[in-house]
């Protein structure tokens, strides 16, 4: 059952001239319960607006964003996105654990043993230890790691990630991936993930929406057929990986020369 | 930190010699030390007034007076600062008062204060607080307005309203900002107490001060003049140890930043 609905959304942006472009146009997709998805798409072409959109955070010009059959008029309860900015995203006066236990306490949750699940969580994301630290004190790799955590105690039903491993260097990505597979995983969330890293899409995603140049809409719908769990050296030398990197990279490139 | 860079030797050195030149001049020309008696002579009084606790009881109601007028005015320019610095509208709507009553001398208010309050305490600490919520208020309204849009939406997205994002957001992420104004209140509060007690005041170090020098007693006078500059310091080194504790992350995030 499609746990998220963008139905021929359109978003416009006013420019100084007094006419308006538009940023991305009648984009229209659906994503399952428990599914994995990725949105690529070239460099600029309207990925962050589209989310923001999705997020609530941004009112479209047309079209809807449904989330669990309700319409999004404001940030949906269920879901959070996160961002790619992780340094401009967490709390700087909150400690690692303190950031973690704001997602709990922003979904209500105060009870005794809050202290402990943002403990729990931050152990899944790898930050044992690194409780009493501040998020400046860390790595970018273990900010964003930061981040993911404080967004899953907030447990949301769908994850929006705003290419949240752009700013990491290439080991410390490939870390996050898999990380951020064992935890889609463990936690059965709805992920939806933008990026503009076609392998990363096919390496993580069931299933991939490829978008075109700006003012972008959807150009393509990629079902993944690699199997689970996926493992960074056999599933990048797959045969269907190559052929599907090479797919998409054709739609996006022939996109706008024709 | 080794103990001789905390102790700056040098500055205390040149503190030493104008004592004892202030002291030598003093005593060898008894005209100037009718208006500056010796400072050893100084000294003596405070030890002495500091037995008879009555310099205590100033410093006292001085130091409440200070209080009252410090803490409410930061409660009231934090809180309005934070509305008027997240509201555009809010803003628009004061704007103009704002930017009108912003550059008059804070003491001009007195007699508007004696006028409505009469002579006493109301008048002084109401003084106090109007001085000092002006560098508060626009020292908060400046933090929250250069908060990241992304702080703000961060917020957003995990489904918290306008009034708790202004709580716990926007008040911690302005609070470098707030610090700053609160320091510079500080000093003025003081200044504003001091000169409230001189104008209206029956009792509290401003008037003490004035009162004794009126009745020629200088070594007292300048007993008080040196209590209220002790106290301005000491709050001073209050407020940084304050500031030390509370900003540790503010602090530490910079130091880092500037690598």
């Amino acid at each position: 059952m499609a746990i998220l609905e963008v139905e021929a959304l359109s978003k416009s942006y006013r420019q100084a001239g007094g006419e308006s472009t538009p940023a991305i146009q009648e984009i229209s997709f659906q994503v399952d319960q428990g599914e994995f998805v990725s949105l690529v798409g070239p460099s600029g072409c309207g990925k962050t607006t589209l989310l923001m959109c999705m997020a609530g955070l941004l009112a479209p010009s047309g079209g809807r964003v449904v989330v669990k059959g309700e319409q999004v008029a404001g940030p949906p309860r269920n879901l959070v996105l996160v961002f790619q900015e992780y340094n401009r995203s967490l709390f700087a006066w909150r400690t690692v654990l303190g950031n973690v236990l704001f997602g709990l306490e922003a979904k209500g949750n105060s009870s005794r043993d809050t202290e402990k699940k943002a403990k729990h969580l931050l152990g899944l994301v790898g930050l044992e230890g690194f409780e009493r630290h501040y998020p400046w004190e860390l790595s970018g790799g273990m900010q964003q790691r930061v981040a993911i955590a404080r967004a899953l105690a907030y447990e949301p039903e769908v994850l929006l990630m705003d290419e949240p491993f752009g700013s990491v260097d290439a080991m410390t990505r490939l870390e996050l991936e898999d990380s951020l597979l064992k935890l889609w995983k463990e936690l059965c969330t709805t992920i939806l993930f933008v990026t503009h890293d076609i392998e990363e899409a096919i390496y993580l995603s069931d299933r991939i929406q490829v978008l075109g140049r700006r003012p972008s809409r959807v150009i393509g719908d990629v079902v993944v057929p690699l199997s689970r769990p996926r493992d960074q050296l056999a599933t990048r030398a797959d045969g269907r990986f190559m052929e599907l990197r090479n797919e998409i990279y054709r739609q996006i490139s022939g996109d706008g020369v024709s | 930190m080794s103990l001789s860079r905390r102790i700056n030797a040098p500055g205390l050195a040149t503190f030493a010699v104008l004592l004892f030149l202030w002291e030598v001049s003093a005593r060898l020309n008894p005209v100037m030390g009718a208006y500056l008696p010796p400072a050893s002579r100084i000294v003596q009084s405070l030890f002495q007034l500091a037995f008879s606790r009555e310099l205590f009881t100033h410093l006292i109601v001085t130091l409440g007076r200070f209080l009252a007028g410090y803490l409410l005015a930061a409660m009231i320019a934090v809180a309005l600062g934070i509305v008027l610095g997240y509201f555009r509208r809010a803003y628009n709507l004061c704007e103009i008062v704002i930017e009108l009553l912003r550059p008059m001398p804070s003491v001009a208010i007195i007699p508007v204060a004696i006028l409505m309050l009469g002579i006493g305490n109301a008048t002084i600490v109401a003084v106090t607080v109007y001085a000092c919520a002006w560098p508060i208020l626009i020292n908060t309204i400046d933090g929250v307005r250069n908060i990241d849009r992304m702080l703000l939406d961060t917020g957003r997205t995990f489904g918290l309203g306008r009034w708790r994002i202004l709580r716990a957001i926007a008040l911690p992420a302005a609070l470098p900002y707030i610090v700053t104004g609160l320091r510079v209140s500080l000093s003025i509060a003081l200044i504003l107490v001091t000169t409230g007690e001189m104008v209206v005041g029956s009792s509290g170090l401003g008037f003490f001060i004035l009162d004794e020098e009126r009745s020629l007693r200088t070594g007292n006078m300048y007993a008080g003049i040196a209590l209220v500059s002790f106290l301005g310091y000491a709050l001073n080194r209050l407020f940084v140890w304050l500031d030390a504790t509370a900003m540790k992350w503010h602090r530490g995030m910079t130091a880092r930043e500037a690598l």
